[in-house]
């Protein structure tokens, strides 16, 4: 029976080839606009490190004295408050960040001196965000204590630098510092750069700087601070440091913290160590607010609301563009089984059951659903190629992964279906004698 | 009566009447709030920077010994001056469309409590404010002994330059003229008021203070080195960047060139704007298919109608309709449909603003959007009927006669 419908349906998209085609591209492009947008939208909002960003955490206190409203502990610490929170040990693992950018060059290498982006940080950041390694390994807390110039280099500049072969043990000039090159990254392409995500809701929804590529290069905090001296920015001070670029002492907010917190009952302590750490402070005079925060990594990137607000904006274009599509399919499909009053008419009458016009005339808005949920797909992967060539930093993440892919058939599936639904419904409850008196 | 009519035959289709004009209703409210939403970039994107953009070019260097700076300022002005056609070479923080540089929070008092914002500081040698083309108001310029050596990112005690937009903000209603302001520890005096500059990332605060800059005088040292502003005629600016650029090397061997900040102020511009650009012309591109996708519809729609009434057709004809009348009633249905979905788009419209605005930097959808969407869709609703009607107008009166 299932056949036979099927050849009617397509005798009847047949007979309307024009309206036919019109049906299909709507219902692709209406699927092809809102699955770009929606796979846009879950490459940048997706969690950057599933199965572990539940235990990773971002403390916040309020080090700034300055009256006026504190709704919030800013977004960074200064210097002695991330120190004291990192040298109490209290978390399983614990990273220090701080982002600088500095010249670099590689002796024996023909390349002039270039601008590097480095990362100053502790040795547990590599394994506490899974840091994948080509060659080598990072540091370890020695390295750390003994301010030692060891570097770990990004894929990207160990291609350009020397052509992607093994170079841990060559030199790396960094500043007036040469040190020992100790581990060379795999592509890594954290979406966002989670790790140094900071100021969100002061960035007016253009956030897609949070999605650019990470550092070049990665070193251990104590020597990144002596290396680059004199040249580290800030995200926010309360008075304006007497040395520019030596931090250290100033009254400004530039050090970063992360903690790796392995169960329930150790969060609540951390969040009970931090509350305590700020009372001290509070004692001790250097502190006048003591709100303290302890957001896990997903809510600290929803906190600064990571994703661009025009990436939200054209997924919901993209869907309202779909309803249209969805509404002009299902009045024309409509219209078209009205047409044919006469003739489902006539069948009921010969004793076709409501069942049977149902499925025939739902096997006939399938076919249209099905052709246009492929074309959609068809489309998506168009759409995906023009994000690339869009000019925004996250251009190069968009892909159709699996399971965006089949979202796509989902939504081709309930679209036809609700495409054919209620044409066919309409359609079933023709009365058979009503038609026939003509 | 006529109307009448049309009424009897849309309760005939219900069901597809509604839903045409559900289609056109969402069509009016997106298309209005995305022509706003485009008018919004647009309007963003011809941002006056209050400089002369095409007359000038942004060199930047990075990777020198911050102690070398005075050496370094030397040494690049004169190589840079020696180009052919550059008029002037000066020293600055900042310009419009370039990287963020000395964005600061401002009081109205010495001792911080009177917030007044967060402003761009530019911070420029003697010839910066001619070649920028600064275009003053009030007051006068600072005199050549009002450029300070500077021991912090800013002058600890400036005589400065405000935009007006920044001065009706501080003090609505007063004269700005000696008016004086802090940071922090520094301290600014406003000796004059300039009709535009535009804070270097003017998307980044909202568009009120999208103009609130300040203009302090420097002596160029080790806070302020590193970028250099070259002023040329227009059609001399590519020519002289590429030289500059090329030159650099020469005249600095230790430096490195920051390739993607050292342009011409147009083109830092158009990269600054890219992404607007892009938005703009998706929205643009929405509409267009949007506006296609219904046209159809409503072709597809009538054809069908006018196929399936082509005996009532007949007979309207047989008794005395001219085909004028038919294909007035066929206008008249589609105004009747597409006016009911604007009156339901138009509501629809404002709920969407008011979404857009809970969720995104978008002001009120001003009122004038709403008829310019209606319009259109009459306009298209009409235009897209005229060949199913003047097709419907063809049926002759013998249909009457023939049994189907």
């Amino acid at each position: 029976m299932f056949a036979y419908y099927l050849e009617l349906a397509v005798r009847s998209l047949k007979r309307n080839k024009a309206l036919t085609l019109l049906m299909v591209l709507a219902i692709s492009v209406g699927i092809g606009a809102s699955m770009t947008t929606l796979t846009v939208m879950h490459l940048l909002s997706g969690d950057p490190l599933p199965g572990k960003s539940a235990e990773l955490f971002y403390p916040q206190v309020d080090p700034d004295p300055s009256p006026g409203k504190h709704t919030e502990p800013p977004d960074i610490m200064d210097y002695r408050s991330a120190m004291d929170l990192w040298s109490a040990q209290r978390a399983d693992r614990q990273a220090l960040i701080v982002d600088s950018s500095l010249k670099l060059m590689a002796p024996g290498v023909n390349l002039p001196p270039l601008m590097g982006t480095m990362l100053s940080t502790t040795a547990d950041f590599f394994p506490m965000f899974k840091v994948p390694f080509e060659y080598g390994s990072g540091w370890t807390t020695n390295e750390d204590t003994n301010h030692a110039r060891v570097t770990v280099i990004s894929a990207d500049l160990n291609d350009k630098l020397f052509g992607g072969a093994n170079s841990v043990g060559r030199t790396l000039h960094l500043g007036d510092t040469d040190t020992r090159i100790i581990g060379v990254l795999k592509p890594w392409r954290p979406s966002p750069v989670f790790y140094s995500v900071a100021g969100g809701h002061y960035a007016n929804g253009n956030t897609a700087a949070f999605y650019s590529k990470p550092e070049d290069i990665f070193t251990p905090f104590t020597s990144g601070l002596e290396i680059n001296a004199g040249n580290f920015q800030t995200f926010n001070c309360w008075h304006a440091p007497d040395n520019s670029g030596h931090l250290e002492n100033s009254d400004c907010e530039w050090v970063a913290l992360w903690v790796q917190l392995d169960s329930a009952a150790k969060v609540v302590d951390y969040r009970n160590f931090l509350t305590g750490y700020a009372e001290q402070q509070k004692k001790l005079g250097r502190f006048t607010h003591t709100d303290t925060r302890l957001r896990d990594l997903m809510q600290w990137l929803d906190y600064n609301r990571v994703l661009p607000s025009d990436v939200r904006l054209q997924t919901w274009l993209a869907f309202a563009f779909l309803a249209i599509c969805l509404f002009n399919t299902v009045g024309l499909l409509l219209a078209k089984f009205m047409r044919r009053r006469g003739e489902i008419g006539l069948r009921r009458a010969l004793g076709a059951s409501r069942a049977a016009v149902f499925t025939q005339c739902l096997v006939e808005s399938g076919i249209i659903g099905s052709i246009g949920g492929l074309g959609g797909l068809l489309l998506t992967f168009i759409g995906l190629r023009l994000v690339h060539a869009q000019p925004t930093p996250y251009a190069d993440l968009a892909h159709l992964d699996l399971s965006m892919f089949l979202v796509t058939f989902v939504l081709a599936i309930a679209v036809s279906l609700l495409a054919g639904t209620i044409p066919a419904w309409q359609a079933c409850r023709v009365t058979p004698s009503l038609q026939l008196k003509m | 009566m006529e109307i009448q009519l049309v009424f009897a035959a849309l309760r005939r289709h219900r069901l597809a009447t509604i839903l045409i004009a559900l289609e056109i209703a969402l069509a009016c409210a997106v298309l209005s709030n995305a022509c706003f939403m485009i008018a919004n970039r647009l309007t963003m994107m011809r941002i006056n920077s209050g400089v002369d953009e095409s007359s000038l070019a942004l060199l930047q260097v990075t990777g020198y010994d911050s102690n070398a700076s005075i050496d370094l300022n030397a040494r690049v002005v004169a190589g840079l001056r020696a180009i052919p056609n550059v008029k002037s070479v000066s020293v600055i923080n900042a310009v419009p469309f370039g990287k963020q540089a000395g964005a600061s929070g401002i009081t109205t008092d010495a001792a911080g409590e009177h917030f007044g914002g967060v402003v761009d500081f530019y911070v420029g040698n003697l010839g910066s404010i001619k070649a920028l083309g600064l275009k003053l108001v009030a007051g006068h310029f600072p005199n050549t002994d009002d450029f300070q050596p500077m021991s912090s990112y800013f002058p600890t005690d400036a005589k400065v330059l405000i935009t007006r937009s920044l001065a009706a903000h501080l003090w609505p209603d007063v004269d700005p003229l000696g008016r004086q302001f802090w940071s922090g520890k520094f301290h600014f005096r406003v000796i004059g008021v300039i009709d535009h500059l535009a804070i270097a990332q003017p998307e980044s605060r909202s568009s009120t203070n999208a103009d609130w800059s300040v203009f302090a005088p420097a002596l160029p040292g080790k806070f302020l080195s590193g970028t250099y502003l070259l002023r040329a005629n227009q059609k001399d600016v590519p020519r002289v960047l590429s030289d500059a650029r090329a030159a650099i090397a020469k005249i600095a061997p230790d430096v490195v060139l920051d390739r993607q900040d050292s342009q011409t102020l147009s083109e830092l511009r158009h990269i600054y704007f890219a992404s607007d650009r892009a938005m703009a012309g998706m929205l643009l591109g929405v509409i267009v298919a949007l506006l296609m996708v219904t046209a159809l519809g409503i072709v597809g729609l009538t054809s069908f109608w006018v196929q399936q009434r082509r005996r009532s057709i007949g007979i309207r004809r047989a008794v005395g309709a001219t085909r004028v009348d038919i294909l007035r009633y066929f206008q008249v249905e589609n105004f009747l449909i597409v006016s009911f979905g604007i009156a339901l788009g138009m509501l629809l419209a404002l709920v969407l603003n008011m979404l857009l605005m809970k969720h995104y930097e978008l002001p009120h959808l001003p009122l004038i959007y709403l008829p310019i969407g209606a319009i259109t869709l009459w306009l298209l609703g009409q235009f897209a009927v005229l060949g199913p009607a003047l097709h419907a107008a063809t049926v002759p009166p013998m249909v009457a006669t023939r049994t189907e």
